[in-house]
């Protein structure tokens, strides 16, 4: 007889903060208290608060225990299953308040959020597709097999849901292009291409809840008339990988794959592609060329992929968490799809919080919420009291969303009109310390590393963008750079071949657009205002305040700090190599940066 | 699998193995396994009343163990409280007790009086 569920998150973040040895600690001290029989362990998808990693969940109560370590693990059987006893060394508290959380539903980053997408990670063993459908798991599929197929895609147009990709495209059209389509076979694809940095969406849904992509994708194949379907997932996600092979041998065992899928003569089967991890594989035509097993470079559009995409046939392409919206959708309708949301992007989306907030990882919250809502409510505001500077959304694609914007209902529009895009979910929240020029070139970086080469102006655009990046911030601007940058930037857009390539420009450009002046700080006064860019600062001692402790001297990797025992010091600014190590370490304040 | 009945049949037996996950509102047990409770057999009371509640196929009653809660003469003692009344903790409660605590009170809505310590929040 169970009497206790505990739910350890198998999330990639809580495998990499020592899940797996929490698991083995947790396994033994059961046996040790012989009490293996009556607790059951099981191994969820992402729970989403990252940095609160490992997390136990213990049911029927619902404690939430953070940060469970080797150490302490064990407390967790000895104190609360065997004694009765709440580990109050483990529950979460507020920074700022004492009180502590028992379940996740008093901890603010999670009352908050709305969970569709994510219905299932963390709450489901993912290896169980029996968990799966009892949460509703291919009741949509069923209900589909039931239905006309004009009759899923209008319902499927009606909800409004919009790729979740980045570009925000209305579904439904997509999938009545494929279906009417002429020519055969068919093909549905599923981008698993996740390659925004610091985005894992996608890759938190093929681990935690992969069933409910391959429902969407059967159904999608049902409803435009395909046999195959490919998912294309990067080689970085090997656990992803893993799951949704598991999940896809199982579908097949019980019949939701295969031949005469439910009973309804329909058949349907799916196979794993695995990517390289090229960032422009992420863009749809290129993807399509990558599982054909050529080179991944994209090809001009039209013809889009619904009337000409593998082999040539006509391909139904959707993203990740585009796939996971569906199911639901067939279950409870358009309408309820549209209760939540914004008129133009009705629905949910899920956010991958990082950088400068008190909480990172994992939320998902209705369309329309605003950035303040999502960084200071959910994500708990900025660490260490500073100030809040802005966001960059839609990762290297995308651009920054300062304070002046932080009550803006976020969705695909909305952001647009402020030159970002929504992007896959990628949120990187960036405080009064990071310099945005070098934010800015960091991805522009990224982009040259990954444009492919096909079309000259991303491939050379970025790289002369870059070098002028470079050049401001080694103080080596030109007063006329932002201007090139800014026309250079306005030619890539309008003249790549691909995504990529078009929206390269945009970090730099939005962060010329909020921040010129930080600009103009590095072009005309050779100076990082946040201290940021190396080449532009220089490190001086204040004989005022310096008392000779030789610590600055000690620490100095170069050895160019000078100075007797309780004598002034003085750096040799021509051999200094900037680090910032005596800066840090001086107690008096007694090193200067400018 | 051919048919949505299947389907279904999976989907009310996994939701039984999914049980503690859920909500459930209709009440609380509470079996208190301090040292002495454990020493006292508060172990089979709380194995007891969860084979009971199971037995009964009751799913929305909670079953819960708190530490000591300072009646150790008079343990295994187990709280029961249903939604809407008064919590109430019984003391001496073995097996059968446990048991017996589950039918009459959780099921039947009947205070198990001779076994009551104390009627009300501690």
């Amino acid at each position: 007889m169970i009497r206790n569920q505990l739910l350890i998150c198998a999330g990639g973040a809580c495998i990499t903060s020592g899940e797996k040895s929490v698991k083995d600690v947790l396994v033994e001290e059961l046996a040790k208290n012989g009490i293996q029989d009556e607790i059951q362990i099981i191994e969820t998808g992402c729970m989403g608060a990252c940095d609160l990693g490992p997390i136990v969940v213990v049911y029927p109560e619902g404690t939430f225990y953070q940060k469970v370590s080797v150490q302490n693990a064990g407390l967790i059987v000895s104190e609360h299953l065997v004694k009765g006893r709440t580990v109050a060394e483990l529950l979460y508290h507020e920074p700022a308040s004492a009180k502590k959380a028992q379940t996740s539903e008093e901890i603010p980053f999670y009352t908050r959020q709305v969970k569709r997408v994510l219905r299932n990670c963390g709450v489901i063993d993912p290896l169980s597709i029996e968990e799966f459908i009892a949460r509703d798991g291919y009741f949509g599929l069923g209900k589909a097999l039931e239905m006309g197929r004009d009759e899923i895609i209008k319902m499927v147009q009606d909800s409004g849901l919009r790729g979740r990709g980045g570009a925000g495209f209305p579904t439904g059209i997509k999938w009545k292009a494929a279906k009417e389509a002429t020519g055969s076979p068919k093909y549905v694809v599923c981008n698993g291409d996740e390659g925004d940095p610091g985005a894992f969406m996608d890759r938190s849904v093929l681990e935690g809840d992969p069933h409910s992509v391959v429902e969407a994708m059967v159904i999608a194949g049902y409803a435009i008339g395909a046999a195959t379907g490919y998912v294309y997932v990067r080689a970085e996600y090997p656990l992803a990988i893993e799951r949704f092979d598991y999940a896809l041998r199982k579908a097949r065992e019980v019949g939701f794959l295969g031949h005469d899928i439910l009973g309804s003569g329909f058949d349907f089967d799916i196979e794993i592609r695995i990517g390289a991890g090229a960032f422009v594989c992420g863009e749809e035509t290129a993807l399509l060329r990558s599982i054909e097993g050529k080179r991944g470079m994209p090809s001009l559009k039209p013809p889009f992929p619904a009337e000409a995409g593998l082999w040539g046939k006509p391909t139904l392409i959707n993203n990740v968490e585009t796939f996971a919206n569906v199911a639901p959708i067939l279950i409870n309708g358009a309408e309820w799809f549209r209760s939540v949301g914004t008129l133009k992007s009705p629905g949910t989306k899920v956010f991958a919080l990082a950088g400068k907030v008190q909480n990172t990882g994992l939320v998902e919250v209705p369309m329309g919420t605003t950035l303040r809502e999502l960084i200071f409510d959910i994500g708990g505001g900025i660490p260490d009291g500073k100030k809040f500077k802005g966001a960059q959304t839609g990762g290297p694609s995308g651009g920054i969303i300062t304070a002046d914007y932080l009550d803006l209902p976020i969705d695909f529009d909305s952001v647009k009109e402020i030159g970002t895009i929504m992007g896959s979910g990628g949120l990187i929240v960036l405080d009064e310390d990071n310099c945005m020029v070098d934010v800015a070139k960091f991805y522009l970086e990224f982009t040259v590393d990954e444009s492919c080469g096909k079309c000259t102006p991303c491939r050379e655009g970025t790289r002369q963008m870059y070098r002028i990046m470079e050049r401001i911030c080694n103080g080596k601007g030109h007063d006329s750079d932002i201007e090139k940058l800014k026309s250079l930037g306005k030619v890539i857009q309008l003249t790549s071949l691909c995504g990529l390539g078009q929206t390269a420009p945009n970090p730099v450009l939005s962060t010329i657009r909020f921040f010129e002046d930080e600009y103009r700080a590095h072009i005309e006064d050779k100076r990082c205002p946040t201290h940021v860019c190396k080449r532009l600062l220089t490190y001086s001692i204040n004989p005022d305040k310096c008392v000779g402790c030789t610590a600055c001297a000690r620490q100095c990797p170069v050895q160019v700090i000078t100075g007797e025992v309780k004598k002034t010091h003085s750096i040799d600014v021509d051999k200094c190599i900037k680090c910032g190590l005596c800066y840090e370490v001086c107690r008096f304040g007694a090193i200067c940066r400018e | 699998m051919k048919s949505l009945e299947e389907l279904k049949r999976i989907k009310e037996q996994t939701l039984k193995d999914m049980d503690l996950r859920q909500a459930k509102d209709r009440g609380k047990v509470v079996v208190a396994m301090g040292t002495c409770g454990i020493a006292a057999g508060a172990k089979d009371a709380l194995m007891a009343v969860i084979e009971e509640l199971e037995k009964a196929d009751i799913h929305d009653v909670q079953v819960v163990q708190s530490g000591c809660m300072g009646l150790c003469d008079r343990e295994p003692t187990v709280e029961v409280s249903m939604k809407d009344q008064p919590s109430v903790v019984y003391g001496d409660v073995n097996d059968a007790n446990a048991r017996r605590i589950v039918h009459e009170h959780v099921q039947g809505g009947h205070v198990v009086a001779e076994l009551v310590i104390k009627r009300g929040n501690i």
